[in-house]
C-alpha cells in the first residue's frame, strides 16, 4: 500500500516540475540565506527550517528524472531515492514548519521562488497520503459541505438575519445580473460577520449593485492550502459555477488572504482558462471607490496603530499600497512595523498552519517573531486585512500576555463612513 | 606526469589538446543544462495579469534580474557575513578573471575579444583578496549551523576546483616553484577542471541564477510585486 502512495507521490512531484524549478534547482548554493528569511528557522534555530531543506524531496525527483547528470548517477546506483520514510520526516517541513508566506522567495539573491516549489511538494504530500490530518479534515468538508470550517448556507443566512435586523440593512442574495458578487472565508461567517455588515454599509453609501451568492459563498480553498489541485480546481469552480449563474461583472476576494490567491492568481490556472469576470480584493475596491470619491470617510482613529500585511495579499498578491492609502485616510497614527509591506513576518498561521492542531505550539513559538515586532514600536491597536491572520494574532498576543486588539481594515473603514448628511467628527 | 618528457611539453598539452577538450565538454555541457531548464518550459498562465501581460512580465523580469543582486535591508542586518564575504571574493574573482592582461590576451586570441586590463600588482592585491574571501566562507560553510547542515560534497568540490586556479595562478605568476612552464601548466589544468566540472555542478549558478531570476520577476511582475 505504502508502495503505490510513493510511486503516487513521485508521480505528482513530476508533474510539477517546469522550467523555473529546473532552473531554480540549477542555482542554488546553499549560501543559507533563506532560513534568514524564514521565521521558523529564525524562531527556532533549527537549521531543518531552511525553506531550501524543505522542497529536498522535489529536488531529488528533478535531478533523477530530468538531469543528464542525474540519470547517469541513476545507472551507477548513486541517487538518494525519495522514499515513504522520507516524506513522512518531511511532512512536519512541509505543513507545520511553512505558511507559504513568501519571504524566502524574496531574499534568495539568485531569485529562487522556494515557496513556490513548496506550495509544489504539497501535490506529492497529498498523493503520497503524508497531509496533515487537520487540513485533510477542512479539505473534505470544503468538498463535502462547502465550507472548511463545516459551515452551511443555514448558517450564513442566520448571521444575516442577525445583521439586517440590527442594521436595517438588506444582505442581497442571489440577484442575477448584480455588478458584484461578494464571497465570504467561514471565519468571517462565524467569527467575523462585522465584515458583512461592512460591506453593507459601505456598498450602500457608494451605490455599488451586489450580491452573495446562496450557492458560492464561501472563498477559502483549502485545496490550495492542502496543496492538492483536484479539491483547489473543485472549490473554484463552484465560485465560477456562482459567478456565471447571476452574470455578474466582477467577484470580490474578501479580507481572506489564502483566498486570494487561489481566486485571483491560481483559480484560471486550475480551471484552464481565462474568467469572464474579472476578480478584485475588497482592499483594491475599497481604495478604488475612495480614489474616485464613491466612499467619503469621516473623522480619524487617533489611537497608534499599525497594519499586519497579510503575506497572500501584500507580498504575494501585489496589494501593497491600497491597505495604506485607506487607513492613512481613518487614522492620524498609522506607524509601521519595522519590517512590512513586502518584507513584512508572517503571523505563523497561514497555508493551513492554523488549521493543523499539531502544528499549534510551533505556531505560538514562531509568533515570537511579532511580538518583537510589535514590541518595537509599542501600539494600541491592530489592524489586517485577513481573517486568518487576525485570528492568529489574536491567539498569539494572548499567549504573550499582549493586551492589543486587532481589528480588520474594511471594518474600520466603515466605521468611519460619512453619514449621509455630512457632519464633522473630531478625532476618536 | 611521466607521460611527458618535459615540462614544454606538459604546458604545451595544456594549452593544446586538453583546452580543446575541456571548453568542448563545458559548451557541450552548458547548452544541455540550459536544454534541460528550457525545454521543460512553463505551462500558460490564465490569470488576468495587472497591466499588459507582456509588460508586466518583462519588466518584473528583467528588473528582478538585476535589483536581487541587492540584499535587503533585514537579511542584511541577520546575515551580513554571507552577503560581505560574498560580494567581495565574487568580485575580486572576476577582476582576476577578467582584467588580468595575460587572460584578456587569451580571450583575445579564442574570441577575437579585447579590453584593457589592470596593473598587474592591483590584480595580483585582488587575487589574495579572492583567495581570502573563499577561504573566509568555507569556515563559514563549516562552521555555521545553517551552512553546515546544508553542505553537501558537491559544495566543496566546487569550492576546491574554484580556488585551485587562484592558488595556482598565484603560484605561477610568483615563480613560486618551478620550472616555470609546470607552474604555469597546473595553473591552465585546473582552469580546464573547473571548465569541466563546471555545467555538472551547481557552478552553473553563474548562468542559471539569470533564468532563475527571470521566472520569479516575472511571476512576480504579473502579479504587480516589487520583487
Amino acid at each position: 500500500m505504502s508502495q503505490l502512495n510513493i510511486e503516487k507521490g513521485i508521480n505528482a512531484l513530476k508533474e510539477q516540475i517546469d522550467g523555473p524549478t529546473a532552473a531554480f534547482f540549477s542555482s542554488c548554493v546553499h549560501c543559507g540565506l533563506c532560513a534568514e528569511a524564514c521565521l521558523f528557522y529564525t524562531e527556532t534555530n533549527d537549521p531543518k527550517y531552511t525553506p531550501i531543506n524543505k522542497v529536498e524531496p522535489l529536488r531529488r525527483v528533478w535531478e533523477s528524472e530530468y538531469t543528464l547528470f542525474g540519470k547517469v548517477k541513476n545507472l551507477l546506483g548513486l541517487t538518494k531515492p525519495v522514499t515513504d520514510e522520507m516524506l513522512s520526516d518531511w511532512e512536519t517541513l512541509i505543513y507545520d514548519g511553512c505558511t507559504l508566506c513568501g519571504r524566502c522567495s524574496m531574499v534568495c539573491p539568485v531569485g529562487n521562488d522556494i515557496s513556490g516549489m513548496i506550495r509544489k511538494v504539497r501535490e506529492g504530500m497529498v498523493a503520497s497520503d503524508h497531509a496533515p490530518e487537520g487540513l485533510i479534515g477542512a479539505s473534505t468538508r470544503a468538498v463535502k459541505i462547502g465550507s472548511p470550517m463545516g459551515i452551511r448556507l443555514k448558517a450564513l443566512q442566520a448571521q444575516i438575519k442577525h445583521i439586517e435586523m440590527d442594521t436595517g440593512l438588506t444582505i442581497p442574495i442571489d440577484i442575477e445580473g448584480a455588478d458584484y458578487m461578494a464571497l465570504l472565508s467561514s471565519m468571517e461567517i462565524i467569527n467575523f460577520p462585522e465584515y458583512i455588515e461592512s460591506l453593507a454599509k459601505i456598498f450602500k453609501q457608494a451605490g455599488i449593485s451586489w450580491t452573495l451568492s446562496s450557492e458560492a459563498f464561501e472563498a477559502t480553498n483549502s485545496g490550495i492550502q492542502i496543496g492538492s489541485s483536484d479539491i483547489a480546481r473543485k472549490l473554484v469552480q463552484r465560485v465560477v459555477d456562482g459567478a456565471e449563474k447571476l452574470k455578474v461583472k466582477y467577484v470580490i476576494s474578501p479580507e481572506c488572504g489564502h483566498a486570494y490567491t487561489a481566486i485571483r492568481w491560481d483559480g484560471p490556472n486550475l480551471i484552464g482558462r481565462p474568467y469572464p469576470f474579472k476578480v478584485i480584493h475588497i482592499l483594491e475596491l475599497l481604495d478604488e471607490l475612495q480614489q474616485s470619491g464613491r466612499l467619503k470617510t469621516s473623522g480619524v482613529l487617533a489611537k497608534k496603530l499599525t497594519f499586519h500585511d497579510p503575506c497572500q495579499i501584500v507580498r504575494k498578491g501585489g496589494i501593497e499600497a491600497q491597505p495604506k492609502r485607506l487607513l492613512n485616510s481613518v487614522s492620524s497614527n498609522f506607524v509601521e512595523m519595522s519590517e512590512h509591506g513586502n518584507m513584512n513576518w508572517c503571523c505563523g498561521g497561514g497555508g493551513g498552519v492554523s488549521a493543523s492542531e499539531r502544528a499549534d505550539e510551533l505556531r505560538l513559538k514562531v509568533f515570537n517573531r511579532k511580538k518583537v515586532q510589535l514590541q518595537e514600536i509599542n501600539v494600541e491597536v491592530m489592524v489586517t486585512a485577513c481573517a486568518n491572520c487576525r485570528l492568529v494574532l489574536e491567539e498569539g498576543l494572548e499567549e504573550y500576555h499582549m493586551d492589543i486588539p486587532v481589528i480588520g481594515l474594511s471594518e474600520l473603514v466603515s466605521e468611519h463612513l460619512q453619514e449621509a448628511e455630512p457632519a464633522i467628527k473630531d478625532g476618536e | 606526469m611521466e607521460i611527458f618528457s618535459n615540462a614544454n611539453d606538459f604546458l604545451l598539452w595544456t594549452r593544446g589538446d586538453a583546452f580543446n577538450i575541456a571548453i568542448g565538454i563545458f559548451i557541450v555541457g552548458v547548452v544541455i543544462r540550459l536544454l534541460e531548464i528550457l525545454l521543460l518550459g512553463r505551462k500558460a498562465d490564465y490569470s488576468e495579469p495587472r497591466g499588459s501581460e507582456l509588460q508586466a512580465e518583462w519588466k518584473g523580469g528583467l528588473k528582478t534580474m538585476l535589483i536581487r543582486s541587492v540584499a535587503d535591508k533585514g537579511t542584511f542586518k541577520r546575515a551580513p557575513f554571507v552577503i560581505i564575504v560574498g560580494y567581495i571574493w565574487h568580485i575580486a574573482f572576476l577582476i582576476v578573471l577578467l582584467f588580468f592582461v595575460p587572460h584578456i590576451e587569451l580571450i583575445n586570441a579564442t574570441l577575437g575579444l579585447k579590453w584593457p586590463g589592470l596593473a598587474t600588482p592591483l590584480v595580483d592585491a585582488f587575487a589574495i583578496v579572492a583567495m581570502a574571501g573563499m577561504l573566509a566562507m568555507l569556515w563559514h560553510r563549516m562552521i555555521h549551523p545553517v551552512m553546515k547542515f546544508l553542505s553537501t560534497f558537491e559544495d566543496y568540490l566546487v569550492w576546491l576546483v574554484t580556488f585551485i586556479p587562484l592558488i595556482t595562478g598565484y603560484i605561477a605568476f610568483h615563480r613560486m616553484i618551478g620550472p616555470y612552464p609546470l607552474a604555469l601548466g597546473l595553473h591552465i589544468l585546473s582552469v580546464e577542471i573547473l571548465l569541466v566540472v563546471f555545467p555538472f555542478t551547481k557552478l552553473m549558478h553563474a548562468i542559471t541564477l539569470f533564468l532563475a531570476r527571470w521566472y520569479t520577476g516575472a511571476m512576480m511582475g504579473r502579479k504587480g510585486i516589487e520583487s
